[in-house]
């Protein structure tokens, strides 16, 4: 074979077709906007509800997981977010799906083992990060005397 | 008697025939274009099993007790199993088989499976090791997904060069000669090609360069060209590893494979109206297509000299997560009408 690594990269390079990238925008804004909006439907009527400042903070997020889960358990959430991508991942819709679905997929292994091992296979990262992250903020607002 | 030609491929000269042959296919695959090809469509893949992993055993098992009904064999009948899949410890195989009492030989090629242990059945029979042996395999898209890639109801994107891997099975009955049968004529056993693509989400592009490096081995042994083949079919190279496989061959070889060339990757799915982005993966994708449709087209004479090409990625989870790049293979496997003239070539 004649053809180098290098060179064939870039032959598959050119052979691979690339994503759709403004359908799969407009999709990512519309779906991940009108998730907001909700969120937002969601706010205001757990205000008028009644609900304290803290409640509607907890309350919102809450529903939009439980909401999640169901659609995830149904087998809908897959089908929308393989269209709306980033806006059905970066909300917390995404991390409610990415926790339930090791949970369904890992049940033939066990309670334990399956379920309760993998549960956060996919979330672990972000929450590793994230809390990691939120140490580095919090060390930079103390030393900075943010507070 | 095998003799060995140039310096890769096994002539098989008493010729080993495929005495009865079996493809069972999932929901989706059953919906594709070769729908009325299938002994079997399961509109349920889970196949009524507790776990994706038991259901492709199911499928293996299936396949392979359609092909014994059609060669009018029993599992005693049989000397050896030569089988695999793409789960790990291959469970998929041992599972479904492990009832029938037959000696087995446990291969692993990735999606090049079937061609691999189609050739070493073939080579077991000519060298009278075995009167009758089975060649089969399988995969199953859940089970696969849930090993190499992420939960089924995980909410990704995939890229446009991603495909999608089979729910299928397909098994051979390989035994000596038979006049009216598809016989194995020729078997090349190809090496590891890799030209350092790292994308597992392109398995086409990786695999490409084994099936352009086997295929010209088997033109250079024989001695032939493409136009002495009413097909050569590769097993799973998809959209953009076809084009590449053609580009290749032509670039480095000046082969214009064109006119006789297709992909089992591409015949299993409708790439218009199913959403497999690519086309078709799997060891049961090659496996299914071939032990259906292909089989049945060079029996019935519309086709009459077919090279199967399966190819496979010899990656794991492991190894693509450490950054690896995908090393792959090729098998050849020559299967012809009766009656044909023997291909020349060097000796």
């Amino acid at each position: 074979m004649s053809t180098t690594g290098k060179e064939y990269r870039s032959m598959t390079q050119k052979a691979s077709p690339p994503s759709p990238k403004i359908k799969d925008l407009l999709w990512a804004f519309f779906v991940g906007g009108s998730i907001c909006t909700f969120g937002q439907v969601l706010n205001t009527l757990y205000e008028s509800a009644g609900f304290s400042e803290d409640g509607v903070r907890a309350a919102t997020p809450v529903t939009l997981i439980a909401l999640t889960a169901v659609f995830t358990g149904i087998g809908v959430f897959d089908k929308l977010a393989k269209h709306a991508g980033a806006g059905t991942f970066v909300p917390i819709t995404g991390f409610a799906n990415s926790i339930v679905s090791p949970a369904m997929e890992f049940q033939a292994e066990g309670r334990i083992l399956g379920t309760g091992a993998k549960l956060f296979s996919i979330a672990g990262p972000v929450i590793a990060y994230g809390s990691f992250a939120a140490v580095i903020y919090g060390l930079i607002a103390y030393l900075f005397r943010l507070y | 008697m095998i003799v060995r030609q140039g310096k890769y491929t096994l002539k098989l000269t008493s010729q080993p025939s495929i005495i009865g042959n079996a493809a069972v296919a999932g929901k989706t695959e059953g919906e594709g274009p070769l729908k009325n090809e299938f002994d079997r469509i399961f509109s349920d893949d889970t196949l009524g099993e507790s776990s994706f992993e038991k259901a492709e055993s199911a499928l293996q098992r299936e396949a392979i007790l359609r092909a014994l009904d059609k060669a009018e064999k029993t599992p005693s009948d049989i000397d050896y199993i030569l089988a695999g899949d793409l789960l790990n410890q291959c469970i998929g195989t041992s599972f479904g088989i492990r009832e029938f009492g037959i000696p087995f030989l446990g291969l692993y090629g990735a999606c090049s499976t079937m061609a691999l242990s189609l050739g070493l059945a073939s080579v077991l029979v000519e060298a009278q090791a075995a009167q009758t042996a089975i060649a089969s395999t399988s995969s199953h898209y859940c089970s696969a997904e849930r090993q190499f890639r992420q939960p089924l109801e995980y909410g990704g994107q995939r890229p446009q060069t991603a495909q999608r891997t089979a729910t299928a099975a397909g098994a051979s009955v390989v035994s000596a000669h038979c006049p009216n049968k598809p016989s194995v004529s020729a078997v090349t056993f190809g090496k590891i090609m890799d030209l350092g693509i790292k994308d597992s989400n392109n398995m086409g592009a990786a695999m490409a360069p084994a099936a352009s490096e086997t295929i010209f081995a088997f033109f250079d042994d024989t001695a032939t060209t493409p136009d002495d083949y009413d097909l050569i079919l590769t097993g799973d190279l998809g959209k953009v590893g076809a084009s590449l496989l053609l580009d290749l061959l032509k670039k480095d070889h000046g082969i214009d494979l064109r006119r006789h060339h297709a992909d089992c990757g591409l015949l299993l799915y409708d790439a218009e109206k199913q959403d497999v982005h690519a086309g078709g993966s799997g060891c049961g994708c090659a496996g299914s297509v071939f032990n259906s449709y292909i089989l049945r087209r060079l029996q019935n004479g519309e086709l009459k000299r077919v090279l199967l090409v399966a190819t496979g990625a010899l990656m794991s989870a492991t190894s693509a997560l450490q950054g690896e790049s995908i090393p792959s293979i090729a098998h050849a496997v020559l299967v012809e009408t009766p009656q044909q003239q023997p291909l020349g070539g060097k000796s």
